[in-house]
């Protein structure tokens, strides 16, 4: 088998398995006894073993083989699902986790999991040892109802009493291929073809679409409309070869009436009703694996970014054109022309906010990793720690999504392991033993805000002063005259840690530096507050989106260049006699500071085509506290611009960042005032 | 013609000043007319530019000054050849171009042996074919990434 061309999607929906996976352990966790989330995670567990041998990833599929096993025994109620358990098969989840890792990086998905093997193997057994008699007893209604049923819908049920009416039979049919079966999906096939034959299938479980994927065990059921009888419906079935057994079960459409009643009630949906079997009639391993409900369908499809890169340029030509066409328009002055060209131009707007909207995707895809992450450090720390995320939903180009994990992961920690205080300690100042940390997403004008607030002792100020002291970060007369603020500042400078002892998960040489300095990488920053024993609250703002962003188009000579907004202080216009000298570098005084000058014409070497003025358009730029003054000859406006690269080709031209295309189709450079100020 | 497609070249004929050059057609992407090219400050000066190649952004090599020939203006023949090397997507302004030939692979002999001639090393070999001569680009060579970057390293900041 061609395995390259499956891998992208393996990894992608393994990745996504493993997610789901650890989402609904979490639930778990709080609600042990919900069968459907235990269903949930069975089903995760299911697909990733089926699509991990069919790529033969052994390791892989024997780990949740296993693991499978440990969850089979929870949702049968052999196993108790508590805290220590769910350890376990966390911990198989990750190491789960580094196999496809290791995949995606080009690996063969190999890892020593003996430990973990042996311990799931240990729950598996030892557990249900001991208890299964206990537990047999009460888990026996539970189990029958949840996986030996089969629901029909409104639908379904009127198919089956016209039948009824009709003369015809209704069977349950279970079919269970034999274990060395080797074409699973074409036996599954040729049974459905002898049932057509005979009959009509009005429903199977698994759906006809998994089964066409292989995505079940050994066993399928259908329920099938016929006017054949038990024995020759059982006989002509078992023709097809590689079959193990057949059992079949007559419906009675009357029985499902009166089995509305009482489910009415229950937690199922009223028009959900459930047919029972009789437990002895079918083989029980088959039985556990019959609950999978239709899935509901995904209405998504997955898109290469770069798919959606090269339909974003062709629509910019698009708007090229229109552009032009709206030029030709009004020179023709031509009604119906323009009017035309008016309702061109309306959809291409809308149509251009659909192609900038595909590029969003929720912050939830990386938030989603949190809750997990917070479980296993709070017990690492010994603390007690609550998450509460907010604004998943919030969403954000797909670039910036790419890129700021990392960081939040950073501030997490630094909310868990610095900010909030040990539960005594907590318990001491009359708090509530168990810290809470807030993870919060929200738009706010162009920009996505993340907030990591936590309600622990807030930030020392005299530690980090002291701190940063002693690191050299500030002097000692300096330090007693910042504000608040400021301290709390100092914070992200390289450099600095407030942990007191190096721990696990301080102390790696890894400072909240580099969180500030990623922010700033993807166009944004990130500012802290603090109040003693309230809590301290980390904000980052972030641009929507890194491809399109803000720019002043300026002038020089005949050539056009953008400046882009977040380095502009401000613009201004000068006169020549207000520039001064300080040596050999024309400065100017800008309000009350000295600012260098830097003549972009000579600096771009720009042909001269424009005489010299009396007066100089400046547009001051800054990088960090540092400022300069460039001189442009006009300012065309603010506008915001789609972001290119300049190819592989040229690499790293000096103060050139990237390039853009401007309406009438030329291209346009962008400046790099960060590399512009030294 | 009776020989096997298998030694047969497919190029794409191009003029700069009086001599003809040829470049593989799967290395070619495109060929365009000249249209407006934004400069790019500090490059090195064989670099015209970029141009909006469809929405791509796209860096533009004038050959002559590649090769150092002396310079003329763009006229209605000129054009761009978008070639594709690697993963780099060039341009280059050549006098005119317009013509595609097969040539055998047994017509294409090594490159003449030239005293000091710094231009061999971009030549892959020259192909007569009757009266014409045709000489066969190595783009790698052409497209050199290293060059560049000395060339870049001269520039270096101002301050």
């Amino acid at each position: 088998m061609e395995k390259n061309q499956y891998l992208d999607m393996f990894i992608d929906e393994s990745t996504e398995h493993l997610q789901a996976m650890n989402d609904n352990l979490l639930k778990l966790e709080n609600a042990p006894d919900d069968h459907s989330i235990i269903d949930e995670i069975f089903r995760s567990a299911h697909t990733l073993k089926g699509m991990a041998a069919t790529m033969g990833y052994e390791d892989l599929a024997s780990l949740t083989h296993q693991m499978e096993n440990v969850l089979d025994g929870i949702r049968n109620g052999k196993i108790v699902a508590d805290s220590h358990l769910l350890d376990v098969v966390f911990e198989s989840v990750d190491d789960l986790e580094a196999m496809v890792n290791d995949i995606a990086d080009g690996g063969e998905g190999k890892r020593d999991v003996t430990a973990v093997v042996a311990k799931l193997e240990k729950i598996e057994n030892g557990v249900s040892v001991d208890e299964v008699a206990a537990t047999v007893e009460k888990t026996t209604v539970p189990v029958k109802e949840s996986s030996t049923g089969v629901r029909f819908d409104d639908f379904e049920i009127t198919v089956l009493k016209q039948s009824k009416e009709q003369g015809f039979n209704a069977y349950y049919v279970n079919v269970l291929l034999r274990e060395d079966v080797i074409l699973k999906a074409a036996r599954v096939f040729m049974a459905f073809e002898v049932l057509e034959q005979i009959g009509e299938v009005i429903k199977s479980v698994p759906s006809v679409d998994q089964l066409e994927e292989e995505n079940f065990d050994l066993d399928f059921s259908v329920t099938l409309v016929t006017k054949e009888s038990v024995e020759d419906v059982h006989s002509r079935i078992m023709k097809v070869s590689e079959i193990d057994r057949v059992d079949i079960v007559t419906i009675d459409a009357d029985t499902i009436n009166d089995q509305e009643q009482p489910s009415e009630g229950a937690v199922e949906p009223a028009e959900d009703i459930l047919v029972e079997d009789t437990k002895d009639e079918k083989p029980s391993t088959s039985q556990q694996k019959e609950s999978k409900g239709a899935q509901g369908t995904n209405k998504t499809i997955r898109v290469n970014i770069d798919r959606l890169d090269s339909l974003m340029n062709l629509f910019e030509e698009l708007v090229i054109d229109r552009g032009r066409l709206e030029q030709i328009s009004s020179d023709l002055k031509s009604s119906e022309l323009t009017e035309t060209v008016e309702h061109m131009s309306r959809i291409s707007g809308d149509l251009q906010n659909i192609i900038l909207n595909m590029r969003m995707v929720p912050v939830e895809q990386v938030f989603n990793r949190f809750p997990r992450m917070v479980r296993g450090i709070a017990k690492d720390l010994n603390k007690k720690v609550h998450l509460e995320i907010i604004g998943a939903e919030t969403e954000l180009d797909r670039t910036v999504i790419d890129e700021i994990g990392d960081p939040l992961v950073h501030l997490l920690r630094n909310s868990m392991d610095h900010g909030l205080e040990m539960p005594a300690k907590r318990l001491e100042s009359g708090k509530s033993e168990e810290g809470q940390v807030t993870l919060k997403a929200y738009h706010s004008g162009n920009h996505v805000f993340i907030e990591v607030a936590d309600d622990g002792a807030g930030i020392n100020r005299e530690k980090v002063l002291e701190k940063a002291i002693k690191s050299g970060v500030v002097s000692e007369e300096n330090g007693a005259t910042l504000t608040d603020n400021q301290v709390y500042e100092l914070l992200f400078s390289s450099g600095l840690s407030t942990a007191d002892k190096v721990s696990d998960l301080s102390g790696r040489g890894v400072g909240l530096d580099v969180v500030k300095n990623k922010i700033e990488s993807l166009g944004g920053n990130v500012t802290v507050t603090s109040k003693p024993n309230e809590g301290t609250t980390f904000s980052i703002q972030l641009p929507l989106t890194l491809s399109i962003i803000s720019v002043m188009l300026v002038e020089i000579q005949d050539e056009i260049y953008a400046v882009p907004l977040s380095s502009i202080i401000e613009t201004a216009i000068i006169k020549k006699d207000e520039i001064m000298a300080a040596h050999n570098q024309k400065v100017i005084d800008f309000r009350g500071s000295v600012v260098p000058l830097l003549d972009l014409t000579e600096f771009f070497d720009v042909p001269v085509t424009k005489e010299d003025d009396d007066f100089y358009s400046i547009v001051i730029v800054r990088k960090g506290e540092k400022m300069a003054a460039l001189v442009v000859n006009s300012f065309i406006g603010q506008q915001e611009i789609v972001l290119k690269s300049l190819g592989d080709y040229l690499t790293n031209v000096f103060a050139i960042s990237g390039a853009t295309i401007l309406g009438n189709g030329q291209v346009a450079l962008i400046i790099d005032c960060n590399s512009l100020i030294k | 013609m009776s020989e096997a497609v298998m030694d047969d070249m497919k190029v794409i004929v191009f003029q700069l000043k009086d001599e003809e050059y040829g470049v593989e057609v799967e290395q070619v992407r495109s060929i365009e007319r000249v249209q407006h090219i934004t400069r790019v400050p500090s490059t090195p000066d064989f670099v015209e530019g970029v141009i909006n190649l469809r929405g791509v952004v796209t860096p533009i090599i004038d050959l002559r000054k590649r090769f150092s020939i002396e310079g003329i203006d763009h006229s209605e023949t000129t054009r761009v050849i978008i070639v594709t090397v690697g993963n780099m997507e060039v341009g280059l302004v050549v006098d005119a171009a317009n013509d595609v030939i097969d040539i055998p692979k047994s017509a294409v002999e090594p490159p003449p042996e030239v005293v000091g001639g710094l231009e061999a090393e971009y030549i892959r070999g020259v192909a007569k074919l009757e009266k014409r001569l045709l000489i066969l680009l190595n783009l790698d060579k052409v497209l050199n990434a290293e060059e560049m970057n000395e060339l870049q390293e001269i520039e270096g900041p101002v301050k």
